[in-house]
């Protein structure tokens, strides 16, 4: 397709006249006294009346397609949407440029280079997602792109083993179940189920069904990207709930470098946590390594950390009880492997493993009581 | 630009509690009426916290999916989405009167139309009646029915029990069902005793809570005595001493709630064409499309 051909170059040539100047991805088109001044970075021409101009435009016309795409097409100047977009196909994104961000470690392409490989697909991670970027028409690419999206663990399967879905809304349902069905109220978790894939998206359609899996990702990392994120730490929230969960902020110190460690790391959730226990005090946990940020404790944490605060106002007691040592280890298997999560992989005779479930039914017929509790007895204390 | 929000609850424990939220926000999204609809939730993901800066229009209307004014609407909603200048007092309600105000979100600067709940509207009368309707599969059901209104009840909040009153009242007023009642789980009149209020054989129960969960699909079925163990499931109807309970479920869960959440909106300024009356069209006691989306689910609640 050559640009005469194609649709996209009047508006160009309008908004230039309308505005006296198009400037956009390595682009320039200045219009005075009716000669166009045009620059990319292999052309350099100035003076050229409008048949020389569309000459001129010939081989140009991946950036006559490329400004139409984005200008027209996808629009949303400023948005979060249109950063996300740009960063799905290795765009510079605006305000971005100067920020030091972990989604930014690969180079930005010009418009050239993209073209050539968004004929390929360009991939990018955000979470467990994978997206590819690429031309609806591969061979006659006029400037318009698509976007697919599926688990990255799929990213080696045929799609014809995958279900296939075109409407975001579906991503709904995806997200709210893990692999053995049970309920992720954490979106962030890393338990997606794989085994779909959306194709064909729009980019306003790939933004919602990334939205759906991971609500409000794209909003802080575009707020983060340019230096704009708003952090929540943990005492501002805290000291902001009311009801039953007032008393959170009562929650010791170093409580909640425990709570961190036990629900904010990347085992349990792919949001990289930015907010500290306060300004200037951070916390000692690792915060994760994902693309996109966490701003302040989200409400399975706050509704946790109402129960770790009651435990924490427990005063400490000394009790007694009878274990051999080996049962004394077993404890500490039985809660790593219900920490780790890996009780349903422990196999059935494998009675090696403290956590097994014949050894538990073992330790509990022997030691504890009708009530099902640990039989102890508290010390006295005095 | 026009957004609107649906703040609900929803539930860390069981993802029935938010699908009334995503039937009724998809009712919304296929009229067109706004150019965003986001559903937010208190225990769930987008959290009220966090959903005004996924919007990009500065107009956003929030229609809390709630029963009753109180706790969520006055304190926890309005504090999550940062409503400068928010005071309770701005709704000028005794307690079923809210409507709207406009204000400012601080971290966002956007304009901020904050709605009274779903529960409170006098359209939710009509949602009511027509959960009568679709339990009963009669869209004339009334004559020789009684109909009782169901609320939880809580000395906490006296609103809660208000918003079961308003509409037993106009209901009443309507003379369609020959006896209509607001009974309550933990205050008098208890819907434990629902047969010995009602004279009618038929009698329709429909409880005034936003997603089936704990009270609707446990408590509610085993009080009324229409199964020993919920686990069993029930009839509809069910015979209990000598009456014929029709248990309708959740209310919210109701097609017909997304031409409340529309009216919230349009009383608050939202240009809305003529969403209304599609939604009512397409919400109507016989409409399958929309029916199978919003049939009720099962489990407890958080």
């Amino acid at each position: 397709m050559t640009v005469a051909e194609s649709a996209d170059l009047e508006p160009l040539l309008a908004a230039a006249a309308e505005e006296g100047e198009v400037a956009f991805d390595g682009l320039r088109l200045e219009r005075a006294d009716d000669e166009y001044a045009l620059e990319t970075s292999e052309t350099d021409r100035t003076g050229l009346d409008e048949a020389a101009l569309r000459d001129a435009l010939e081989p140009l016309e991946a950036y006559v397609s490329n400004w139409r795409y984005w200008q027209h097409e996808i629009g949303g100047d400023g948005t979060a949407r249109r950063a996300f977009l740009r960063w799905c196909e290795r765009a510079p994104i605006a305000d971005a440029e100067r920020i030091d961000h972990r989604s930014l470690d690969e180079p930005t392409l010009d418009v050239p280079e993209r073209y050539d490989a968004l004929a390929d697909g360009i991939d990018r991670e955000w979470g467990q997602l994978c997206i590819t970027t690429r031309f609806v028409d591969v061979e006659r690419p006029n400037g318009e792109r698509v976007y697919d999206l599926w688990h990255v663990d799929d990213a080696g399967s045929d799609l014809a083993d995958l279900e296939v879905y075109d409407d975001p809304r579906d991503a709904r349902a995806l997200a709210t179940e893990d692999e053995d069905g049970r309920y992720r109220p954490l979106k962030t978790a890393p338990t997606l189920r794989s085994g779909w894939a959306f194709t064909g998206l729009s980019g306003r359609g790939l933004v919602d069904a990334v939205e759906f899996f991971y609500p409000a990702t794209v909003a802080n990392w575009h707020r983060e990207l340019r230096d704009e994120l708003d952090v929540d730490h943990w005492l501002e929230t805290a000291e902001r709930q009311s009801g039953i969960y007032d008393v959170i902020d009562e929650l010791p110190r170093e409580a909640v470098d425990w709570m961190a460690e036990a629900c904010c790391v990347d085992s349990q959730c792919l949001r990289r946590r930015e907010w500290q226990y306060e300004e200037g005090d951070e916390l000692d946990v690792d915060g994760g390594d994902g693309p996109f940020p966490c701003r302040e404790p989200c409400s399975l944490v706050v509704a946790a950390a109402r129960k770790w605060t009651i435990l924490e106002s427990e005063e400490e007691r000394t009790y007694e009880l009878e274990l051999t040592t080996t049962e004394l280890n077993q404890l500490s298997a039985l809660i790593d492997a219900v920490a780790e999560g890996r009780t349903d992989e422990i196999r059935e005779a494998d009675v090696h493993d403290g956590a097994n479930r014949y050894r538990a039914r073992y330790l509990r017929a022997k030691r504890f009581d009708d009530e099902g509790g640990i039989e102890a007895t508290e010390q006295n204390s005095e | 630009m026009q957004a609107l929000v649906i703040a609900a609850h929803g539930s860390h424990l069981n993802p029935d509690a938010s699908d009334p939220t995503y039937a009724h926000a998809d009712t919304v999204r296929e009229t067109g009426a706004f150019d965003e609809v986001r559903e937010a939730f208190w225990k769930e993901e987008p959290h009220f916290r966090e959903v005004i800066r996924t919007l990009e229009s500065d107009e956003v209307f929030v229609v809390p999916l709630f029963i009753s004014e109180g706790y969520f609407t006055e304190q926890v909603i309005p504090r999550e989405l940062r409503l400068e200048d928010w005071d309770p007092e701005k709704w000028e309600s005794d307690g079923t009167d809210a409507s709207q105000v406009t204000l400012e979100a601080t971290d966002v600067g956007k304009t901020i139309h904050y709605c009274g709940p779903v529960g409170t509207h006098d359209a939710m009368t009509d949602v009511i009646v027509q959960r009568a309707e679709s339990i009963t599969e009669d869209p004339e059901v009334g004559e020789g029915f009684g109909l009782a209104v169901v609320g939880h009840g809580t000395e906490r909040n006296e609103n809660s029990a208000k918003a079961v009153e308003y509409h037993t009242e106009r209901i009443r007023e309507q003379d369609r069902f020959d006896e209509v009642k607001a009974l309550f789980m933990d205050e008098e009149p208890e819907v434990d005793d629902v047969t010995d209020f009602f004279e009618t054989d038929d009698i329709v129960v429909v409880p005034l809570f936003i997603a089936d969960g704990y009270h609707t699909q446990e408590d509610i079925p085993e009080d009324v005595g229409l199964t020993e163990d919920y686990r069993l499931g029930w009839n509809v109807p069910a015979e209990v001493e000598g009456h014929r309970i029709w248990y309708a479920g959740a209310v919210g869960t109701e097609g017909l709630m997304a031409d409340v959440i529309l009216e919230r909106a349009a009383d608050a300024g939202a240009d809305l064409g003529d969403a209304i009356e599609r939604v009512r069209a397409a919400t109507a006691v016989g409409t399958d499309e929309v029916r199978r989306e919003t049939e009720p689910g099962t489990g407890a609640g958080d």
